[in-house]
């Protein structure tokens, strides 16, 4: 294959593939959800669908964070960000994420106080730095970041910063997931675990998924041969008739997550009773909001947002590509409307997008071949 | 969002314990430890750091795997802004 030489050991990754091909019995068809868009953007950047046999496919889970989020959400922040004298604050990726009039960066273009942070303790520290203004962080991602957020209110609550607050995004892996195995005519055989949740989470949370649902579960690193050899402890569980949680990323994760994170995530945060995902719709209990002690901080109590549910683009059919009805380029935008450079949804902004993946390393490399002929 | 970027930590900010000074190919900034308070922690342990926290310990091999992970997603230079975007151990406080 096309990048086996650039591994950093081909004949492991050589030997990994060929016990896939021995494990996956030819009379039945395996589907595989990679919860992580980590792992999705792997998958695509290492050709790693070409080292599998046609009957494993590999379907690509909402651990995407940007991608998940309907647009009213991004349009209710960016309500905030018009209202003067606020200072709005994003992580990169959500700078590019269309809402209906615009993205992040296009509203910063027309005049909207809007910068982009690498932490949300920079964010804080701005505050800080402007104390006659208020300072909005858009807050975003799974338990992966949400611990990080959590901190940072602690911190500001510790320092008595009260020009600042968080417009919490933050949402739970489990519930999605959840949402996936009860939902009719679901034909998924195994998971590959996400790696960073994990490594706050632990294993344990994923126990329903063997226990209730009888689908395996590995939780998996990133590297090429992480997620070959995650997909080869997936096979041999269903070939021996088993449904448990693996770890195979156990150099990283800890079986029991990272403790002071939970109790971080426990103090400052608590389960909003139902959000919307984009393609899964409403979930119950599968996103965070800020306990009652940390109202003060709380952009969603401290200003009026909308809170107008808004529908994706007709033509965009991310909800779609998202619940795994189809891949990417079967999208109508796909490639022509919607590109990396002028996304049109959200899955084609962050490299963790199933689109923008698709995009980078199997549309690009076609059309180059294609030139070539 | 979700790739951890490795880096070395340097020391231990002396009136802030929950700040380290890590490396991260060359260039040096604070980051947030407190989520590693279980571990002990000291000059030369290698953490995988995301948004400004270090989320977990990794073994020197493991942070070259990373590394080298994150050049192979073409991440590497997103990763090295991020470090070097990281404002809120810098002096002016």
């Amino acid at each position: 294959m096309r990048y086996v030489d650039e591994f950093r050991d081909p004949k492991l990754i050589r030997q990994a593939a060929a016990e896939i091909r021995r494990l996956a019995r030819p009379d039945r068809h395996y589907r595989v959800m990679e919860v992580c868009g980590g792992h999705t953007h792997a998958i695509y950047r290492f050709g790693l669908e070409g080292l599998l046999p046609g009957n494993l496919e590999l379907i690509h889970g909402p651990g995407c964070p940007v991608c998940v989020l309907p647009m009213g959400r991004t349009d209710d922040g960016l309500a905030i960000a018009e209202l003067p004298g606020v200072i709005f604050t994003a992580f990169g990726d959500v700078m590019r994420v269309p809402g209906t009039k615009g993205s992040p960066l296009e509203h910063k273009a027309r005049g909207a106080e809007i910068r982009m942070v690498y932490s949300p303790l920079d964010a804080l520290k701005l505050a800080q730095a402007h104390p006659d203004r208020h300072v909005v962080f858009f807050a975003i991602g799974f338990e992966t970041t949400a611990p990080s957020t959590a901190l940072t209110l602690l911190r500001a609550r510790q320092l008595g910063v009260a020009n600042f607050s968080v417009f919490c995004n933050h949402v739970t892996i489990i519930p999605a997931i959840r949402a996936i195995l009860d939902s009719p005519g679901m034909r998924l055989d195994a998971f590959v675990g996400p790696g960073h949740v994990s490594t706050v989470i632990g294993c344990r949370p994923y126990e329903f998924i063997a226990e209730d649902f009888g689908k395996p579960i590995v939780v998996s690193g990133f590297e090429p041969l992480d997620i070959l050899q995650s997909l080869v402890m997936i096979l041999r569980q269903l070939a021996d008739g088993r449904a448990e949680v693996e770890n195979q990323y156990a150099r990283v994760v800890p079986w029991e997550g990272n403790l002071p994170a939970l109790r971080a995530l426990e103090e400052v945060f608590e389960l909003r009773p139902y959000f919307e995902w984009r393609g899964l719709g409403f979930i119950s209990q599968s996103a965070l909001k800020l306990r009652d002690a940390f109202a003060e901080w709380d952009a969603e109590r401290r200003f009026t947002v909308p809170g107008i549910r808004v529908t994706d683009p007709k033509a965009a059919q991310c909800g779609e590509v998202l619940k795994g009805v189809l891949k990417p380029p079967q999208c109508k935008l796909f490639g022509r409307e919607c590109t990396p450079e002028r996304p049109v949804g959200a899955l084609m902004v962050s490299s963790e997008g199933a689109c923008a993946a698709y995009y980078h390393y199997v549309h690009r490399a076609a059309a180059a071949a294609s030139l070539e002929r | 969002m979700c790739l951890a970027i490795p880096g070395r930590i340097v020391e231990i900010v002396e009136d802030l314990p929950q700040l380290a000074m890590v490396e991260v190919a060359g260039v040096r900034r604070q980051v947030n430890v407190d989520l590693l308070r279980d571990e002990p922690l000291g000059p030369g342990d290698w953490v995988l750091i995301h948004v400004g926290f270090a989320m977990s310990r990794i073994s020197e091999a493991g942070a070259q795997e990373q590394m080298r992970m994150l050049e192979m997603l073409g991440e590497d230079e997103q990763a090295m802004q991020e470090i070097q975007g990281y404002g809120f151990g810098q002096a002016e406080h």
